[in-house]
Parts: C-alpha cells; structure tokens; sequence
C-alpha cells in the first residue's frame, strides 16, 4: 500500500436510528472521512459476534456498531442484546490482542447526523493511529 | 476379497482418541477378521519407513487424530493423504484443534519458556534446553520443528470426513467405522459419529428459560443436579455444541467444553455460544453487563476450548 494508511471500517448500522442518522448526515452535506462501509441492518441485535470476526478477519481495520439510544429500539430491547454481547465480545476480543478502539458501539438516533459524522471522524482518526489490522497475514505470517 | 486395510495415526493429542477405541470392546475383537490394521503407533509396531515404502492410495481409511503443531505432524499428515484412500479427521484436535490449539494464545518461544524455564516445578540448574540438530559421534540427530500455531488437519490436507469429540464416544466410533466398511459413503466433507442437532436436545436436565444474573465457575459451586447448568450461572457449552456424545458430561451434572464443535453451517463455535450467553444475562445497566461479562474469566479457553485453530481468529495477536 502506498502513501498514507486509510482504514477500512465495516459498519453494521441499524436501519431505524443509526442508519438513518448517517443518510441524514449526507444529505445535510456534513463532511466526515469515506472510511467507514455501511451495512444496513434491521436492528443492532440481529449482528451476530460471527459477523464482526469475520470483518476483522477479511481485512477490516475496525468495525462500527450503530444502533438507537437504550429505550429507543424499534423492537423494543434489541439494542440492549447488542450491549450486553458486545461488552462479552469485548473482552474476548481483547484477549485475542485486538485493541478496544478498533470495535465501537455507538448510540445514534435517526437525528443525529451530527453525532454519526463526529463518531465515523473519531473512530477513523484513532484506527489511524493503531495502524493496520492485516489479521489474516499477521496468522500466516507467525504461523 | 481382501480386508479393508485401516490406519490409525496420532499427532499432536493426548492418546485419548486412541482409547477411545478400545471402547468398541468386543466389537474390535469382531472388526479384527474384517479388516487389516496397516499402522497403529499406539498398538502395534509399524515404522515411518513402512508407511513410506507402500504404494500410494494403499490404505482404505485412515483414521487421523491430533492436530498439527510440528513439522513431523505435518509430513505424517501429507504421507498419509498420499498413501490413503479416505483421510478421516478424527477427535477434536484433528478436526479442530482442540486442546492443543489453546496454544495459539502464546508464541513458540512463551510455551518453550514455560515448558524449560519458568515452571515452579522445572529443576534445570545447568540450563539443558532441546536443540534442534545435535552432533552425535554417530552422526547429526534432529527433532521435528516445532510451529508457532496450531492448524487442524483439513488446514494442512484434504479430509475426506470429520468425527468429532474429545475423545469420540464408543458407540458413535462403532457407527463410524460401520458407515465406512458398509461402502455405502456420505458426501465427502461430512461429520460422522455425531447429531446435527445441539447438545440442549439430547441433556435431561431441566430448562426452564430463566436467566443469568450472575456467572459462577464449577469449582465456587455445587449445582443442583437436577436444573440446567446455565441457569444456575455455569457456564455450559450446549447450546453452540453438536450433539451425539449423549451429554455424558451433563450425566455427570459437569457442563459442556463443547468438544463435538460447532453445529452445522455454523462458522464459529465460539461466537455462538458468546452470543448465546450474552443473551441470557439478566442486566440492563451497562455496569451489570460489564460485571456479567467479566465472570467468563478466560473468554477464548471458555469459547474455543476445542475449536481455537479452527475458529475465525484461529490465534492471539503476538
């Protein structure tokens, strides 16, 4: 890879609120950085952890999880499922020597678009710090 | 006709699988006139150069277990698939890993240092660690090269079927080999000797979907014999598990280490149960999921006790 390091984020956001927090943020015109990849889904609580490993295995940097505020889930509690199996994932993933900063979960409403644009510019900004994940290459090279 | 000729082979395990065997009883005193036992280290006494001077595709089933974490593992693995008909990964470690593969959460040079050097029990004054070549007055002698991370057999070779378990029930062993001297084959990747549904459907203690508040090890408790483990707090691999064993485990009232592997079309074992478990912790507040969550003490030796190498991380971050 040339130049400077661009991480790759996947994005799993739910279609109620954080979904449509980052459509609003585009169609306000926010600027914030192209890194992350959406992948709209009905509710945070249909992501199974498989889904975040495997990102991370296939190449992602870090990995969003984007759902509506605790109390405003559209299924009612799938939100808090999210919760309590990310801070599980958490930290199993820390165990594995992933760093804390590459998963995120984050609450954003459908009205947030501000909240969604800063989040995605934070998130970015520190991946680029860590670095690169390359877990696929990092298991074969110390195989 | 002649006899099936049979292979056995271990590589990196703990000689369960090989055992395990032995449960069939008397009905390996029935299989010894059906079919040719061609190498079996643990029994009889065959040498590598046997293996070496048969023809290719010589032996009809060989059944491998252990998972490969050196480099005679792994010359034994591709001797094997030259020298077989059908190559059947057998026992967790072969199919995934298994204990062996909870290596993958160090580097070689942590397991030497722990193995030669800062055990309590290592009494080493004058330094002796294993080379790998030393020079003899005969001649140079050598050791296999030990890996950095643990692979299973089908991540080495083609395996042509997996049967699963530390160690593989007797009964379902019986089945397997059944299955395979009847030449009537399942497709070709196929698990044998095992459920396709999960470990919960075959237990009998009794579930009542209740919910966790808070996580106990089995050795801070003495559960009630009689109620599903996981709703006392304990942490039972069930319900991401394949069935099959018969839940002897659970017979014994001690919680599922999922051995059988994950369920079918599932991806990994260890995400599923993650999930499983997460979704039945009683809390809302983000400081009792946090507590909940740090009452798995050890999430990777929790989650992929067996299924670490064969997982999609497959190892730790060095």
């Amino acid at each position: 890879m040339q130049g400077k390091f661009e991480p790759k984020i996947v994005g799993f956001l739910c279609r109620w609120c954080a979904y449509t927090g980052a459509d609003l943020a585009g169609t306000s015109r926010m600027k914030y950085p192209p890194n992350v990849n959406p992948v709209r889904v009905n509710c945070t609580g249909r992501i199974d952890p498989t889904l975040v490993l495997k990102a991370l295995q296939n190449g992602a940097d870090g990995v969003l999880i984007g759902g509506c505020h605790p109390g405003d889930c559209h299924y009612t509690n799938g939100n808090m499922k999210t919760l309590r199996r990310f801070k599980l994932l958490q930290n199993m993933l820390n165990q594995f020597g992933i760093e804390k900063e590459r998963v995120r979960l984050e609450w954003v409403s459908a009205s947030e678009g501000e909240r969604y644009a800063r989040t995605v510019e934070s998130m970015t900004e520190e991946i680029r710090k860590l670095g690169p994940l390359n877990w696929k290459r990092m298991v074969e090279v110390i195989a | 006709m002649t006899n099936p000729k049979i292979a056995f082979n271990w590589a990196a395990s703990c000689g369960g699988c090989e055992i395990a065997v032995l449960e069939l009883g008397t009905k390996l005193v029935e299989l010894k006139d059906k079919i040719d036992i061609v190498f079996w280290p643990v029994a009889l006494d065959f040498k590598y150069s046997d293996l070496e001077a048969m023809p290719d595709k010589n032996i009809d089933v060989t059944f491998f277990n252990g998972a490969i974490q050196n480099s005679e593992n792994e010359h034994l693995a591709h001797l094997f698939r030259e020298k077989s008909k059908l190559l059947v990964a057998f026992g967790a470690c072969a199919t995934m890993g298994g204990i062996p593969a909870l290596a993958n959460t160090k580097s070689k040079q942590q397991i030497f240092n722990s193995s030669y050097k800062e055990t309590p029990s290592t009494d080493n004054p004058q330094g002796i660690f294993p080379q790998p070549k030393f020079i003899v007055p005969e001649g140079e002698l050598t050791i296999p090269e030990f890996y950095n991370t643990v692979r299973t057999l089908d991540q080495v070779v083609d395996v042509d079927y997996y049967v699963p378990g530390c160690p593989p029930v007797g009964p379902q062993i019986g089945k397997v080999v059944e299955t395979i001297l009847s030449g009537n084959l399942p497709p070709k990747g196929a698990v044998l000797g095992a459920s396709d549904k999960s470990l919960c459907h075959e237990c009998k203690l009794e579930k009542t979907d209740r919910k966790i508040s808070k996580l106990v090890r089995t050795y801070e408790t003495i559960p009630d014999p009689k109620r599903c483990l996981l709703e006392q707090g304990i942490v039972c691999m069930g319900p991401a598990t394949r069935g099959g064993c018969g839940a002897i485990c659970l017979d014994a009232v001690s919680p599922c280490r999922g051995c059988y592997g994950p369920l079918p079309n599932v991806i990994d074992q260890g995400a599923k149960m993650l999930s499983a478990l997460a979704s039945l912790f009683d809390a809302d507040s983000e400081e009792d999921i946090q507590r909940l969550a740090d009452g798995v003490v050890d999430p990777i030796g929790t989650f992929y006790r067996f299924g670490l190498a064969r997982s999609l991380l497959r190892r730790t971050k060095e």
